[in-house]
């Protein structure tokens, strides 16, 4: 009991660190104490003064601020797709699962389809028919990803829907729709809102990931990957360009996988 | 069909595929008929198509063969409208009343289902009307707000009859609903239904294995085995009245505390569903089976008024 409650605590704790990680990076922008695209020829690469608290890069832009807006950037995307994909996943997922037969075998086999590709390597092809760009990298990170949502959404579905407690709603005049949102989905909710939690540090890295390898975010605008990217070549003479964006992806991916790992042991204890 | 006769199952089929490909025939044949405010109790062993017949008669699986009518009206495999229409009139309480509730929805979500699907009432009414329900089978009307897992069984149980019985259907299907819940609190679930049945005069169809209890709640008495009737009964004394070698078998089984160590000689062999047996089916298991069970299906018939037997016997 104890035990709980000291989880309880610590979990609230890391929450709110998070949501303090997603409101400074929405609001950043006020703390940011230079213009993020405002080049300064006469202070190239310079090193972490009162001026620039970061140093500049190799066109004399503040690190300190990049990185500020760098993080509207790479949060708001992680969560937008990540929310699209969630959507879609469990959508589909429901869909799957409740109709058995072909409809269900046609999702599941274009979902094996998707999964048989190395995940960053079919974005990476996607981007590159597409072309790069934030929405492209969207759209490719969408295509592979809602496949995880959707095979777990269909198992939960699966196992939820032989229960007697679905036929006590049939009986009791629930329509198929309802059945679905209010016996099928409170049941199966949480496990999927922990692989949510467990998914934002890992999306964010590959998204940064994508904007390193040119095909995301694109520059002149600041994301955490595309400044590593760019700091690539000054490694030796000035690290802090890669420094301080690196930092910035490890602390917080570090702090969601912390939330993601706590999500899970508090909603979904079966999984210990 | 008679006068009032208000359900009626006619020849009904039920068969299932396996995965193999064959053909597993769950149901044959099956004739059962309900009367207004009767009590008929379904008994036999596992695996003999008890909780299929229930599953049936609420179409939460269709019929292969054969016709549901219900108040004279054809109501095999309904889809839709016609089938949510069907529910306001015919319920069932299932067997394991902890398993009947989703564990996310609390007691008065639970409770109000119906009278909002069927459009009933509005949903502060139906609240309402839950609490008075759940006072009516002697529960605390707090019970609204706690979730499944903070109830016992019996409990459960309880809310599970007050909802159905909130809902005055005509005809109530109990799946063996006493038998997951405590000898002591078997007891009070059973005076319960009872109590409400006299007050309500609802049908009821009982499934059980519980042949006492079965004798003391029935108006007619099915016997089933492998998926077909073998013995009907409309007596108060089945122990006298029973002919046909299974029912006397499932009497000798009874166990009690006085006859524990009693020799008890059920039918060993075991039940054996997967071979199709052009006799009866119950011969091979028979302790008075003789050359003719083995060539001949006996059919039921009508013995005297308390009994109709399908056996070569008679």
């Amino acid at each position: 009991m104890i035990k709980k409650k000291h989880k309880r605590i610590s979990f609230v704790i890391v929450l709110s660190i998070a949501i303090l990680t997603i409101l400074f990076a929405i609001i950043a922008p006020l703390f940011a104490p230079n213009d993020p695209l405002a080049t300064d020829f006469l202070s190239i690469l310079q090193e972490p003064s009162d001026e620039y608290p970061l140093g500049t890069d190799q066109v004399g832009r503040c690190i300190y601020s990049r990185i500020l807006h760098g993080g509207k950037v790479s949060l708001g995307m992680t969560f937008l797709l990540l929310i699209l994909i969630f959507i879609l996943g469990v959508i589909i997922g429901i869909a799957a699962g409740m109709a058995d037969g072909i409809i269900d075998t046609i999702i599941m086999r274009i979902s094996d389809i998707v999964l048989s590709f190395p995940g960053i390597v079919f974005a990476i092809a996607i981007v590159g028919i597409l072309g790069p760009g934030m929405l492209n990298t969207i759209v490719a990170l969408s295509v592979i990803w809602w496949t995880k949502y959707a095979r777990l959404t269909r198992i939960l579905v699966i196992e939820v829907k032989n229960r007697e407690y679905i036929n006590a709603g049939i009986i009791a005049g629930a329509g198929k729709f309802k059945l679905i949102t209010h016996y099928i989905i409170p049941n199966i909710i949480s496990p999927l809102v922990v692989q949510l939690a467990l998914d934002i540090g890992g999306m964010l890295l590959t998204l940064s990931g994508l904007s390193f390898l040119g095909l995301g975010v694109q520059p002149p605008t600041p994301e955490w990957g595309n400044m590593l990217s760019e700091g690539r070549a000054y490694l030796q003479t000035a690290p802090w360009l890669l420094i301080y964006p690196g930092l910035a992806i490890f602390i917080v991916v570090a702090i969601f996988n912390i939330l993601g790992d706590m999500a899970r042991d508090i909603l979904d204890p079966k999984h210990l | 069909m008679g006068e009032n006769v208000i359900f009626e199952l006619q020849d009904v089929h039920k068969y299932f595929k396996n995965n193999d490909g064959s053909i597993l025939k769950a149901i044959k044949n099956v004739n059962i008929s309900l009367r207004q405010g009767e009590c008929i109790v379904i008994v036999g062993e596992s695996g003999c198509g008890k909780s299929t017949i229930a599953r049936l008669i609420l179409q939460l699986i269709d019929i292969t063969k054969g016709k549901m009518f219900y108040k004279g009206r054809n109501v095999t495999n309904l889809r839709g409208k016609e089938l949510k229409e069907y529910y306001r009139n015919v319920q069932m309480i299932f067997q394991d009343p902890l398993s009947t509730f989703s564990p996310r929805m609390k007691i008065g979500g639970y409770m109000i289902e119906p009278y909002l699907n069927f459009k009933l009432m509005d949903k502060r009414s139906a609240y309402k009307y839950a609490e008075e329900l759940l006072e009516m089978v002697g529960l605390n009307k707090e019970f609204i707000d706690r979730y499944p897992n903070e109830l016992s069984g019996g409990q459960l149980q309880r809310v599970v009859i007050a909802r159905t019985i909130g809902l005055e259907p005509d005809i109530i299907i109990c799946d063996e609903c006493t038998s997951a819940l405590d000898v002591s609190i078997q007891k009070q679930i059973i005076n319960l239904l009872l109590e409400l049945q006299s007050k309500t005069n609802f049908c009821n169809i009982f499934i059980t294995h519980d042949l006492a209890l079965a004798e003391r709640i029935s108006d007619k008495i099915y016997v089933m085995y492998l998926g077909e009737v073998v013995e009907i009964l409309s007596s108060k004394n089945i122990s006298r009245d029973a002919r046909h070698p299974y029912t006397k078998a499932l009497l000798n089984g009874v166990l009690s505390v006085k006859n524990f160590n009693k020799d008890i000689r059920v039918i060993d062999t075991p039940i054996n569903n997967s071979v199709n047996i052009q006799g009866c089916s119950f011969a091979p298991r028979c302790p008075s089976a003789y050359k003719n069970c083995f060539a001949e299906k006996p059919v039921l018939e009508r013995l005297n008024t308390s009994c109709s037997i399908a056996c070569n016997l008679y």
